[in-house]
C-alpha cells in the first residue's frame, strides 16, 4: 500500500473557539489552533520501511524525561526532543528534509482540512446519550424505564445476545476526525490557524490538522 | 477565554461610545444592496447589553407605527457605521424587559441629566 496523494499536515494545540467577521461582514465561528515548533523527525521510504511517509514531532518535553532510544531517534534528526510524534503518509515525502521546521504557512485561507483529535470523555453513559436511543415515554404508565434501552434480543432462539449490541458504557475520549473544515485564516507570526467550525477535543488538547482527504 | 484575547483584539472596535440600558441611541447601520451601500438609522432606547468581549451584543427597541420593533447588534460589528448617544436614561435596571409591557406615557424613560448641582 503506497500513498499516492500529497498530504500536508501539522500538529497543534486547540486553544478554544471565538468568532470573527469575514469580508462580507458575516460572523464566522472559528476554532483557534496553535501549531508552532513542528519538525520533521524521520522520513520513511519504500526501500527501507516499505511505505512512504513523514514523521512530525511537536511539543515541548523535559529532555530528562525522554528515554534513551527516543533521545537517539531525535538526535538522528538533529532536533530537540518533542512530546508528540505522528506519521503522515504522503507521496512527496522526499521533498522534505530531516529536521526541517513546519509552519502554519503550509495552509492557506479557504483551504479544506481535516482535523483529528481526541474527543472529550463522557464517562459511563447510558444508551440515550451514547447511541441516541429514544428511551421510554415520560408518562402514560411508564414505570422506572424512562431512559432504558428496552429489549436487547429474543428468548431461547437465539438464546444469546448478539455481538455488537449497543448498550451503555464508556463514551468519548476516542480518536475523532472532523472532515472538510475550512481554514478561515492563518497567522504565521503567532503560529495560529483559524479553522471554521468546531474541532474534536477539549481546550489544550493536541490535534492534527491535515489537508482534506475527501471532497472536492 | 483570556488565551484568545490577542485573536479577538483584531476585531474589537475602539470607536464605540459608552452607553448603557435606557440610553437613546441613533444606530447607523451600513446596508449593502447589490453593489450600492447606504446607511440606515435605527433610533430607539437600549433594552440591555448582553455578553462580554467580542461577543457582546446590545438590543435597541423602538415603536414603529404602533408596533414594537427590537434589533440586536453585536457591539463590535463592522456593520455599524457609528453609534450616537442622543440622551442618557435614568433607569435602575440593567435589562429593561419591563418596558415591553408598558404603553404610552408609562413607557417613557426619564432623562438623566449630568452635572446637576447636588441638592
Amino acid at each position: 500500500m503506497t500513498a499516492t496523494r500529497n498530504t500536508k499536515g501539522i500538529l497543534g494545540t486547540k486553544l478554544g473557539m471565538t468568532q470573527v467577521w469575514d469580508e462580507n461582514n458575516l460572523l464566522v465561528p472559528v476554532t483557534v489552533v496553535q501549531a508552532d515548533s513542528n519538525v520533521i523527525t524521520q522520513l520513511r521510504n519504500a526501500e527501507v520501511d516499505g511505505y512512504v511517509a513523514i514523521q512530525i514531532g511537536y511539543g515541548q518535553i523535559d529532555p530528562r524525561k525522554v528515554t534513551k532510544p527516543l533521545a537517539g531517534h531525535f538526535e538522528k534528526a538533529g532536533v530537540t526532543p518533542r512530546r508528540h510524534v505522528v506519521e503522515l503518509r504522503t507521496a512527496d515525502a522526499d521533498t522534505y528534509s530531516l529536521g526541517q521546521e513546519l509552519s502554519v504557512e503550509i495552509f492557506e485561507a479557504g483551504q479544506k482540512v481535516d482535523v483529528v483529535g481526541t474527543s472529550k470523555g463522557k464517562g459511563f453513559a447510558g444508551v440515550m446519550k451514547r447511541h441516541g436511543f429514544h428511551g421510554a415515554p415520560a408518562s402514560h404508565g411508564a414505570h422506572k424505564n424512562h431512559r432504558k434501552p428496552g429489549s436487547i434480543g429474543g428468548a431461547s432462539t437465539p438464546g444469546r445476545v448478539f455481538k455488537g449490541m449497543r448498550m451503555a458504557g464508556r463514551m468519548g475520549a476516542e480518536r475523532v476526525t472532523t472532515m472538510n473544515l475550512t481554514v478561515h485564516g492563518v497567522d504565521a507570526e503567532k503560529s495560529l490557524l483559524l479553522i471554521k467550525g468546531a474541532v474534536p477535543g477539549a481546550r489544550g488538547s493536541v490535534v492534527l490538522v491535515r489537508t482534506a482527504v475527501k471532497g472536492a | 477565554m483570556h488565551i484568545l484575547d490577542s485573536v479577538d483584539a483584531a476585531s474589537l472596535r475602539s470607536d464605540i461610545p459608552a452607553f448603557r440600558a435606557g440610553d437613546t441611541l441613533n444606530v447607523h447601520v451600513n446596508i449593502i444592496e447589490g453593489s450600492r451601500s447606504r446607511v440606515q438609522v435605527f433610533k430607539g432606547f437600549v433594552l440591555g447589553r448582553q455578553g462580554d468581549g467580542i461577543r457582546e451584543t446590545f438590543t435597541v427597541r423602538k415603536i414603529s407605527f404602533g408596533v414594537g420593533v427590537e434589533r440586536t447588534f453585536p457591539v463590535h460589528s463592522p456593520v455599524l457605521d457609528k453609534i450616537e448617544v442622543v440622551t442618557k436614561g435614568d433607569v435602575r435596571r440593567a435589562k429593561l424587559y419591563y418596558m415591553r409591557n408598558l404603553r404610552g406615557k408609562a413607557a417613557k424613560i426619564k432623562e438623566k441629566r449630568d452635572n446637576v448641582p447636588a441638592k
